[in-house]
């Protein structure tokens, strides 16, 4: 009987996450493929591949292989102890992506996506990145695979992150400063996007969010639902129960629709993204793309966009460099619309307090962008019974963060 | 009958090929940008593209994108470019192509702006980050004002997706004559004339040769083998040279450089 049942909710899992996006890349009116003509076809390559190598168990085997052996999956669970006393209401686990290999979830991406690159033949990789993190995880994933790596970088975000940068060219990728328009991740995904546009023979494009065109938000929610694959699995041992609430940060939306998605038709699990609200809501102070944007096109996608009334990119601003991007993956648009998920923002006061916090209590230093997910719960955990179960996605960890958030508090390193 | 139209038939009986200058709008001034339509025309021009700026590019290379970046500096909306077609269009029949991106198009509305756009004078328009498959509802809403979209082919491009662009495709087909972005180089490939005489043997409209031709030697050798042929990166790269002069000189000496990539390509 219970075989069947297991049977049973796999297909049901299944066949839930072959429902969307459509077969255009759409979810709902959201995502598409908005990109000029020559970029096409290296996109229906990829989508054919990825199908394939999706019902491939030797590629899966070998994905799962890296991510055991390499990253150290499964990341645990870790019920937070003293954080839920001090909050006094629902219990609060941290699911603990900060201790991957590279110290966020990114590698899962890109781990998926170099295998995927491997096999269509590509002999060099190229990424775009905000925070870094990303763009370590790709020059990791490439040394191991000995591929050429370039990875582009706004030169703002280049100095608030400099430790990822000597990260990366410890790895062997070539880091390009990019100085055009704003010089953080929004123009190196333009420059990345160009770059492809050039080079696409031979090269494949690393995306590092659910952002761009089809297949690209399909494929990397795939690649991050491992982490809430697990975390349904380990809450459900730790306690014998789903969790009431989810809550993630959301810059592009990758870490945040990996812990979302296989929740996705347990619809008493409430799934919160918190956004960046910087320094609060006026124009240019923030990133709180779907509490604040409208619909719009930007980097190949149909999504909620922060623009001006002529379809001009806005300025944006976060502390956290992950987050500080004015698009946002076209899967969270749609769970936006439809409701399914609530969206929400914290400043970069209250992401700063909880990073101190969390550092103070657990003996954790979260990602300046987790530690928006953890500001959220600071203010949500006392409202809610203690009988409740909130999972929080701490996607990464806040080594990297130490300059900038010492330059924040005005202290010296 | 639409001017784009009237223009190829126009040259088709006088076997001429046909030379489009690309802008920006608004790089340096939008008074300059209509001054520098109106020297194109009279150096014999036959269409122009006019580049609405937009903050981020992913079809242009470095040369447009910055003068994108300088147009957006000064302020410049959708609302000033519409009206400076309507001034040009008191002294000028030249068809103008505007280059959109899909972004822009969109925040705007379709209709709404192909609605301005006609009336403002425009006579189509390209987008770049637009595909075939998502451009059906936008071409048919063009037709109803007779409003060219303009599609593209590319190098990469497969036969099965080529049927597609050529059938849906309106006024002319804009071939890409290099894999890559916009921007000017040194020479041009050997497979383009294959594949023009590809795209020539799918469809009766006129090609359009664009992206990588710099030198009037170049445009020379694109005349011989296309319908047209459209400079874009290396008339702004003058324009940067000389947009710290005065404009008259600005206007004359890029209006030179223009009228030598017409000689050439019609020689």
């Amino acid at each position: 009987m219970s075989t069947i049942t297991t049977k049973e909710k796999q297909l049901k899992e299944e066949s839930c996450e072959k429902s969307l996006p459509d077969k255009s890349g759409h979810f709902g009116k959201y995502g598409g493929r908005f990109v000029p003509e020559t970029l096409i076809p290296a996109l229906e390559q990829l989508e054919r591949e990825y199908l394939k190598a999706k019902e491939d168990s030797k590629f899966n085997d070998e994905l799962k292989y890296y991510l055991r052996e390499y990253v150290g999956r499964p990341s645990p669970l870790y019920f937070a102890k003293r954080l839920t006393e001090k909050l006094n209401g629902a219990k609060i686990y941290l699911k603990r992506e900060d201790l991957n290999h590279t110290g966020a979830h990114k590698i899962n991406n890109t781990l998926g996506q170099i295998l995927l690159a491997i096999r269509m033949g590509k002999e060099r990789i190229i990424a775009e990145t905000g925070a870094g993190q990303h763009g370590v995880a790709t020059a990791t994933a490439a040394a191991m695979f000995g591929m050429k790596c370039d990875v582009y970088m706004g030169e703002e975000d280049m100095r608030r992150q400099s430790l990822n940068v000597f990260r990366m060219k410890l790895l062997g990728a070539n880091v390009i400063p990019v100085k055009t328009g704003s010089k953080t991740l929004k123009d190196a995904t333009n420059e990345a996007l160009r770059d492809w546009m050039a080079s696409v023979k031979n090269t494949h494009y690393i995306i590092g969010s659910v952002v761009g065109p089809h297949p690209y938000p399909m494929m990397v929610r795939d690649f991050q639902t491992i982490i809430g694959r697990e975390a349904k699995e380990q809450i459900q041992k730790a306690e014998g129960q789903l969790p009431d609430y989810i809550i993630a940060c959301v810059g592009g939306g990758s870490n945040s629709i990996g812990i979302f998605y296989p929740f996705i038709e347990d619809t008493g699990v409430k799934l919160i993204g918190v956004e960046a609200g910087g320094l609060g809501f006026d124009a240019g102070q923030h990133a709180a793309t779907l509490s604040k944007g409208e619909s719009g096109i930007l980097h190949g996608s149909l999504s909620y966009v922060l623009q001006d009334d002529d379809g001009q990119t806005s300025e944006v601003h976060s502390i956290s460099a992950g987050l500080d991007y004015p698009g946002v993956g076209p899967e969270h648009s749609y769970l936006k619309d439809t409701k399914r998920a609530e969206y929400v923002s914290v400043t970069d006061d209250e992401a700063v307090d909880a990073f101190n916090l969390c550092a103070h209590l657990e003996g954790i230093i979260p990602a300046l962008e987790a530690a928006h997910a953890i500001a959220y719960t600071v203010k949500f955990a006392p409202s809610v019974a203690k009988d409740k179960i909130i999972v929080v996605n701490l996607s990464g960890s806040g080594d990297k963060d130490s300059f900038e958030v010492a330059k924040k508090l005005e202290m010296k390193i | 009958m639409n001017r784009i139209d009237a223009k190829f038939k126009e040259l088709k009986e006088r076997n001429e090929t046909a030379f489009i200058p690309f802008i920006t709008a608004g790089d340096p001034n939008l008074s300059v940008t209509r001054s520098l339509i109106l020297e194109f025309d009279k150096k014999g021009s036959d269409m122009i593209e006019l580049g609405i700026p937009f903050s981020d590019p992913i079809a242009d290379g470095p040369v447009i994108q910055s003068s994108y970046y300088r147009a957006l500096s000064g302020g410049i909306k959708v609302s000033n470019i519409l009206e400076i077609v309507k001034e040009i269009r008191r002294e000028s029949e030249i068809p103008i192509v505007s280059m959109i991106s899909y972004s822009i198009l969109y925040k705007n509305g379709c209709e709404n702006f192909i609605r301005n756009a006609v009336k403002a004078g425009f006579d189509g328009a390209t987008i770049p980050d637009l595909p075939i498959e998502e451009a059906e509802d936008i071409i048919e809403t063009a037709k109803k004002e007779d409003f060219k979209i303009i599609c593209f082919v590319a190098p990469t491009t497969t036969n099965d997706r080529m049927e597609l662009i050529v059938k849906r495709s309106q006024g002319f087909i804009y071939y890409i004559s290099i894999v890559g972005i916009t921007g000017a180089r040194n020479d041009l490939s050997d497979d383009i004339t294959k594949n023009i005489q590809n795209i020539k043997r799918k469809t009766n409209l006129p090609v359009a040769l664009g992206f990588g031709i710099s030198t009037p030697e170049q445009a020379g050798m694109a005349g011989k083998i296309a319908d047209g042929v459209i400079v874009g990166s290396a008339i702004m790269r003058e324009i940067e040279k000389f947009r710290n002069q005065d404009d008259n000189i600005l206007v004359n000496r890029v209006g030179q450089f223009v009228g030598e990539l017409v000689t050439s390509t019609k020689h």
